[in-house]
């Protein structure tokens, strides 16, 4: 008897060392997959902030500049539609020349290149808002063309192959870093521009702007209809097949792939009810639908969360039914009811696919001012720039997802907040 | 007057109506009588039955407006359109469109019945639905304010209209599904029409180009769709290669092991995650990770397409991860504590309880969460759309590149569309598909999981 326990505690703890190396492996493989995930968060904003930080600096060519009344052929009194229509841009052309003193046709067009479009633009308005200027010498920081601007901030006393400065466009850049005209400034066009073919151009206000009238439109349907459906299901719903069919679709519906309600917003909202497509109104209403059943059910969980002795005391006071939902209930649970609402919106926010179907990648220059302009949103101009093979408009992409990173934090900062403040231990 | 200045004006003859019913109902308990209601209920039902009426009206007139308009428009076309083809006719009609708000396009003269037409109806409409709208409104004060007595029952009518719109705004969510089901089986049947489902479902060539000439070589188009289905797979096999054990893990780990402290920040910091648009999931994945499996790949000599499978499947891995964490996490605390006591109480090792008793007990939910997680990476779009490819390669190469049913549908979609021809109707159908897998997989998930819950309680 005691010959063969101890064979067996014997046994027993020979066999520790293996379950406890076997205990420690695999405690191991928890906290390595644990890491894992935070790595991969890690490396994922590293990526991106590494690639878009430099999307917020602009590189400007600060240079003193004679507008010069003659060439631009007006005067002081002249018509705001003469400034527009004179040749700004030849101005340009010819100071950089007598700068440069380029040899040929082919060293001008390679100066030319290195100015931005923009540039003519930044003139014009600026002798637009005060036409004094015309015949002074003025000191501006022009925009200098992408190509320029990679080169600027990333290339420059590298061996870097992949600019595309060719040599003689090096000598000028490295002669005006002497005179000190090359500077970087903190890159404003970028967020009051709209959608642009040139990189250094470009910018996120379009976007934002049809972001933010979508996201409306989206939450002044979803969250009355969300909270009404809430209410009924949880407070009203007879307990019967029908409600039952209803709680099974809103579940089924929060787990469908996002893109089959963009083919629903193509097929029904288009192309039956004639909505206009691009528009942050079809965007809305699709954006709706998808979020109702994520504010449906975190509506449905912030009333479960209110205690029957609220409802209870108002029974007694006499309050009907709809007085005790509306003046009693629905008061506790809407802390509950917006946090859900906010997360639902932070969905809406990143959503891309279905927004691809109806419309909304439309290359759109223009701020859109109300819901029926065309427009597009943040994430759909995230995807739109990222197919493009300029290089600085990587760097853009990347400067975008932080933006809209940036406002995803916010959103969920406020919901974590908002439960902070408002949670109720019962 | 148009539909915001419409709406607005409703609004403030409904703000108005709650006043009026109001004080009408004060002045009616100051002669003396006992109300049946609260004032502020007559006030409620008299802006019920003032705002919803008209809005209502507005909403389907709205939505009825455009298609009716187009259908008067035709019969207004030169003959040689109305014989046409229905694109020939949808062209036709936003043609005369442009020319009545004035659009820079050149002058049709053979189209300016229509416009006139056009231009004519929306005058007309525009006087009629402001017209009925507002005296719509105006019918509903008139009629509620003489209904308004002592001993009307107000308060059971308002809430018997407020619980009507509750459950009408319940019902929105089976609209929807019967949505996407109507609009996926219409087109897909159509597409049906064209392409047999059986060449569909098993045909092995996808190439959806259609000719523009009927003399092109190549003109039919042909939509097997199996290479589809085949990257499909193959992309959610490798996420899930990532995604299932690292979540897996992560649960338990977080849930028998963490402490409290780590748990409660890394918990979070998992599921942020999941809160990362897809869109910048798929920019990491095309111009991050696939370039760097790229390099890797050639270092060791081997052939790796740019648009590589892996680059996709392990950046959606990457996505899933916390779905599996977090679901599998509440599956795993909805385990008795006493099953884990008995273990230990047996002798057993942490790790041994977790395997030998937790996992087993646990297994229905955490095969529901990898079924949930499943469906989540067949639907995922912009991943695969981004760094994913177009070819429709029949292959099981993870450094190849193939492509997926939503690529496809993107694709399809994108741009400019005629619902006649196969190539956008293909796109439907291959929604179809991708609803009703997924709806099966979501049914059976949630049904799983909610008998495994039902269990334990």
């Amino acid at each position: 008897m005691t010959n063969t326990s101890l064979s067996t505690r014997e046994k027993v703890e020979k066999s520790m060392v293996r379950r406890r190396a076997a205990e420690k492996r695999f405690r191991a493989y928890g906290m390595a997959s644990v890491l894992f995930g935070l790595l991969c968060l890690v490396g994922l904003f590293g990526d991106i902030i590494n690639k878009g930080a430099s999307a917020f600096t602009q590189t400007v060519i600060r240079t003193e500049i004679l507008i010069d009344a003659d060439y631009l052929g007006i005067n002081k009194k002249a018509e705001d539609q003469e400034i527009r229509n004179a040749d700004f841009e030849g101005l340009i052309k010819q100071h950089f020349k007598n700068i440069v003193q380029p040899e040929g046709r082919t060293e001008r067009r390679l100066l030319y290149s290195m100015i931005s479009a923009g540039a003519a633009w930044q003139l014009q308005e600026a002798v637009l808002l005060n036409p004094a200027l015309l015949g002074q010498k003025v000191t501006v920081n022009l925009i200098a063309d992408d190509d320029v601007d990679q080169w600027f901030k990333h290339d420059r006393g590298t061996d870097s192959h992949n600019n595309r400065m060719n040599e003689t466009q090096v000598k000028w850049l490295e002669q005006w870093i002497e005179q000190d005209m090359l500077q970087t400034q903190f890159n404003t066009l970028f967020f009051v521009n709209g959608d642009s073919r040139e990189p250094e151009l470009a910018g996120i206000r379009g976007a934002i702007t049809g972001t933010f009238l979508t996201l409306l439109v989206t939450f002044l349907l979803s969250f009355p209809i969300g909270v009404a459906a809430a209410i009924y299901l949880e407070e009203f719903a007879p307990r019967n097949k029908i409600t039952e069919f209803v709680e099974i679709n809103i579940n089924n519906l929060a787990a469908v792939p996002s893109i089959t309600f963009g083919l629903l917003g193509l097929a029904i909202f288009i192309n039956i009810f004639g909505v206009a497509r691009s528009t942050p109104l079809v965007g809305g209403l699709v954006l709706t639908l998808m979020t109702l059943p994520t504010i449906i059910i975190s509506g449905r969980a912030a009333i479960k969360a209110v205690p029957p002795s609220i409802r209870e005391a108002a029974y007694g006071l006499g309050a009907s039914k709809m007085q005790v939902v509306f003046h009693h209930v629905l008061p506790l649970a809407l802390p509950g009811m917006l946090t859900g609402t906010i997360i639902g919106m932070a969905q809406a926010l990143g959503e891309t696919a279905p927004l691809l179907m109806i419309g909304m990648v439309a290359f759109v220059v223009d701020v859109p001012g109300f819901v029926n302009d065309p427009s597009t949103v943040l994430p759909v101009q995230i995807f739109l720039w990222s197919d493009s093979p300029e290089r600085a408009f990587m760097e853009r992409t990347s400067g975008a997802i932080m933006v809209l990173l940036g406002f995803l934090v916010t959103m969920n900062t406020a919901a974590v907040m908002l439960r902070r403040r408002l949670e109720r231990r019962w | 007057m148009n539909y915001s200045s419409l709406i607005i004006a409703v609004l403030i003859l409904l703000g108005g109506a709650y006043l009026l019913g109001r004080n009408r109902a004060r002045a009616i308990a100051s002669q003396g009588m006992r109300l049946h209601s609260l004032p502020t209920h007559y006030g409620a039902l008299m802006a019920l039955w003032t705002g919803l009426p008209p809005l209502l009206l507005l909403l389907i007139w709205a939505l009825a407006e455009a298609p009716i308009i187009d259908h008067l428009l035709i019969a207004q076309l030169p003959e040689a359109v109305q014989q046409g083809s229905s694109s020939d006719i949808q062209l036709a009609i936003s043609k005369v469109h442009n020319l009545a708000i004035g659009a820079g396009i050149e002058a049709a003269p053979e189209l300016e019945p229509a416009v006139r037409h056009l231009l004519d109806l929306q005058e007309r409409t525009l006087v009629l639905h402001s017209g009925m709208v507002l005296s719509l409104a105006l019918l509903g004060i008139a009629l509620t304010w003489r209904r308004i007595k002592a001993d009307m029952r107000a308060r059971t009518e308002v809430e018997s209209i407020v619980r009507r719109l509750l459950f009408a705004s319940s019902g929105i969510a089976v609209l929807t599904t019967l949505g996407i089901l109507a609009s996926v089986l219409y087109e897909a049947w159509q597409f049906f029409g064209k392409v047999s489902p059986f060449e569909f479902l098993f045909g092995t060539t996808w190439s959806p180009q259609v000719a523009l000439r009927a003399d092109q070589s190549g003109s039919s188009g042909s939509f097997g769709a199996v290479p589809l289905f085949a990257g499909t797979l193959l992309i959610s096999l490798i996420a899930m290669f990532i995604a299932v054990p690292v979540g897996l893990m992560a649960a338990i780990y977080l849930s028998e092991y963490a402490t409290p402290t780590i748990r409660q920040y890394a918990k979070p910091a998992l599921e942020i995650l999941a809160g990362i648009p897809t869109v910048v999931y798929g920019f990491f994945a095309a111009l991050t990770v696939a370039p760097v499996i790229r390099e890797l790949g050639e270092s060791m000599g081997l052939a790796v397409s740019s648009e590589s499978a892996l680059a996709a499947g392990l950046v959606m891995g990457i996505m899933i991860i916390p779905f599996v964490s977090s679901l599998s996490d509440d599956v795993i605390n909805a385990v008795p504590q006493s099953l884990r006591d008995g273990s230990y109480g047996l002798g057993a090792t942490k790790s041994e309880t977790v395997k030998e008793v937790v996992i087993p007990a646990a297994l229905p939910g955490i095969v529901g969460a990898i079924m949930l997680a499943v469906s989540r990476a067949i639907g995922e779009t912009m991943i695969v759309a981004m760094a994913a490819g177009l070819a429709a390669n029949l292959t099981a190469n993870p450094l190849d590149s193939v492509t997926t049913v939503t690529v496809q549908i993107v694709t399809l979609l994108v741009g400019d569309q005629e619902f006649d021809s196969p190539k956008t109707l293909a796109a439907f159908a291959l929604g179809l598909v991708l609803f009703l897998v997924t709806l099966v997989l979501n049914f059976v998930a949630l049904k799983v999981v909610q008998k495994y819950r039902e269990q334990y309680d």
